[in-house]
């Protein structure tokens, strides 16, 4: 029966380990330094890049963060600092809801919102809802974070003195402040991962973006569109694009490490 | 009268100490404010949802989720066969997922040591990592002709008499959907039923291996025990399931049919959106379409509510079990 068990890990990591092959082998063949550097060759023209798509995709979580990262973190200490009572209860339970909404459903929100008043696709479209998706995981972080800071912490800094909105943001949202770090970068990370909330919202472009009020490429929509493409060139680099997400994933994820580990020395 | 003045003092004092700064005033209206935006988007999401298919859910009423006519020519819509396609491939990716996931859980709670079960749990959240996109490109260059060359012939060819399994092999349909969406909710869980399970107490393992049980039966004494929290984190997952939607539409054939087959093609709530929502011209084809997310939003909210009950109130079992 044991053996059984070790059976079920081993066959839940074969189709991780074939991922992560795939992804390296074929996106690594068709990676070249014109990838990151050149915008996307029309069909049939062999080459081109997807700069712009790369340059997109941080635009768009850029813009996500500006929503996200304030609505996120305020909640958040309130949960930790203010949350007792039915309110703070209904609000954990709505962060766990906005957690669990389809990102499809929180794009056709988005284009609802912003698309439809503005009457064309556009960067902020899609900053919009990648901000809506950061919220939740944003929010709980930064209230369980908060919450590990001891009791002691606020009590000395309050007895010194200290108004209560200085001890809050000097003393318990600093000493927290690695954890809350960690948070936000996996939401980042999961936002640049994101393909569906885009789809109908920043859309695509083949070109530069002159302004954020014009549809922006994205990694993802890139890769999307590229691979359900029938030009072998185009599914080539799809799987570049897939392997350069990854690799953006990764670097966020040990960013995350990085600056949590250089608090902990400040402490 | 001392008592009044008693009550004075008191009140005067928390007056103050309210008053007292106005930094602190500003610094929590803005944190409530904060709190409140949330509270205001959730509601803001679904009315706007309701209002922008009004047009729809007025003209169809509640026949659009029973019918199954899907023609944008016509101006004429159904539902049907999307509710179809999501419940059905996230009922297989459950079938698949959940026997996994308790295996590994079990594995990971029960018989690995510590140095085992570090790494392993770190690689089965990474496939939580990976973008749904990935899974999508993987899926459909990868697995889906892996399925049409070698799964599929011998699966009609076995079991072809079964409704389940007639037709040609395409690879891509509901099978495939399944399958993938089986990789992508087995993360979530796999860690939520371990955690469950590390948290029975264990006094419950010891009792039974005390009477003279073997590991195995202690084993299912703790599953019985955890069994609330393991339905809550396989509800949780089947949440993830009905919402996905790169990799399903990726994998899926994408055609608005109810086929018994597992090997045909099908379509999802989640992907018809991804495909057709830039190319709806109509104002009715829109406000169907947004008909299709606000009940894929009320769906997931009752799936993902009953969820969180049944996880909170597991573990919060456990927690008065430890403090007893």
């Amino acid at each position: 029966m044991y053996s059984l068990s070790v059976l079920c890990a081993l066959l839940a990591l074969t189709p991780l380990a074939l991922i992560l092959y795939h992804t390296l082998s074929l996106g690594f063949s068709a990676l070249n330094w014109d990838f990151f550097t050149k915008l996307p060759k029309p069909v049939g023209e062999p080459g081109g890049g997807m700069a712009n798509a790369i340059v997109g995709t941080l635009i768009l979580v850029g813009l996500g963060s500006l929503l996200g990262l304030p609505v996120g973190v305020f909640a958040g200490i309130y949960l930790s600092e203010m949350g007792r009572g039915k309110f703070a209860t209904v609000l954990r339970f709505l962060t766990d809801v906005l957690n669990g909404i389809p990102s499809i459903v929180t794009g056709v929100v988005a284009y609802t919102l912003v698309v439809l008043p503005m009457k064309h696709f556009s960067a902020y479209a899609g900053g919009a809802a990648l901000g809506i998706l950061m919220i939740p995981t944003i929010t709980r972080t930064t209230e369980e974070m908060m919450k590990t800071v001891p009791r002691a912490y606020r009590e000395a800094a309050l007895a010194l003195g200290i108004s209560q909105w200085k001890t809050t943001l000097r003393i318990v949202l600093r000493t927290a402040l690695g954890g809350i770090v960690t948070g936000i970068m996996l939401a980042l990370a999961r936002a640049a991962g994101e393909t569906a909330p885009l789809l109908f919202t920043s859309l695509n472009n083949r070109f530069w973006h002159t302004s954020l009020g014009q549809p922006i490429a994205s990694l993802t929509v890139f890769i999307y569109n590229y691979g359900v493409s029938p030009f072998d060139d185009w599914i080539a680099q799809a799987w570049a694009g897939a392997l350069v997400l990854m690799f953006l994933i990764l670097l966020l994820s040990i960013a995350v490490r990085i600056a949590t580990r250089s608090v902990h020395y400040e402490r | 009268m001392e008592l009044q003045l008693h009550e004075n003092t008191v009140t005067g004092s928390k007056q103050k100490l309210h008053t007292h700064n106005f930094g602190d005033v500003v610094f929590k209206n803005l944190l409530r404010f904060f709190a409140f935006l949330i509270l205001a988007l959730v509601i803001l999401m679904a009315y706007e949802m309701y209002a922008t298919s009004r047009l729809s859910i007025d003209k169809f009423g509640w026949h659009f989720f029973v019918t199954s006519i899907w023609d944008p020519v016509q101006k004429n819509f159904g539902a049907l066969p999307f509710i179809y396609g999501t419940l059905v491939s996230s009922f297989i990716a459950l079938l698949i997922a959940l026997p996994l996931s308790l295996g590994i859980a079990i594995f990971l709670s029960e018989i690995a040591p510590p140095f085992v079960e570090k790494p392993v749990s770190f690689l089965v959240e990474l496939l939580a990592g990976i973008p749904s996109i990935v899974y999508g490109i993987w899926g459909f260059f990868v697995m889906v002709p892996w399925l049409r060359k070698s799964i599929e012939p011998g699966l009609s060819k076995y079991f072809g008499t079964l409704p389940l399994f007639q037709g040609a092999p395409y690879g891509v349909g509901m099978l495939a959907a399944g399958i993938i969406l089986s990789i992508m909710i087995l993360p979530i869980i796999t860690s939520i039923s371990r955690d469950v399970l590390k948290a029975v107490p264990r006094s419950q393992k010891e009792a039974a291996l005390a009477l003279g049980s073997t590991r195995w039966e202690a084993t299912r004494i703790a599953l019985s025990y955890a069994r609330s929290g393991i339905i809550g984190a396989t509800i949780l997952g089947l949440g993830r399931a009905l919402g996905e939607t790169m990799a399903v539409t990726m994998v899926i054939g994408n055609r608005p049919t109810i086929s018994a087959s597992l090997l045909a093609p099908s379509y999802t709530m989640a992907s018809v959106l991804a495909n057709e929502f830039t190319e709806a011209t109509s104002d009715m084809y829109i406000s169907a379409l947004i008909e299709i997310a606000l009940a894929l939003f009320i769906i997931t909210i009752i799936v993902n509510t009953f969820a969180r009950l049944l996880v909170w109130a597991a573990t919060k079992n456990s927690e008065s079990f430890e403090r007893l």
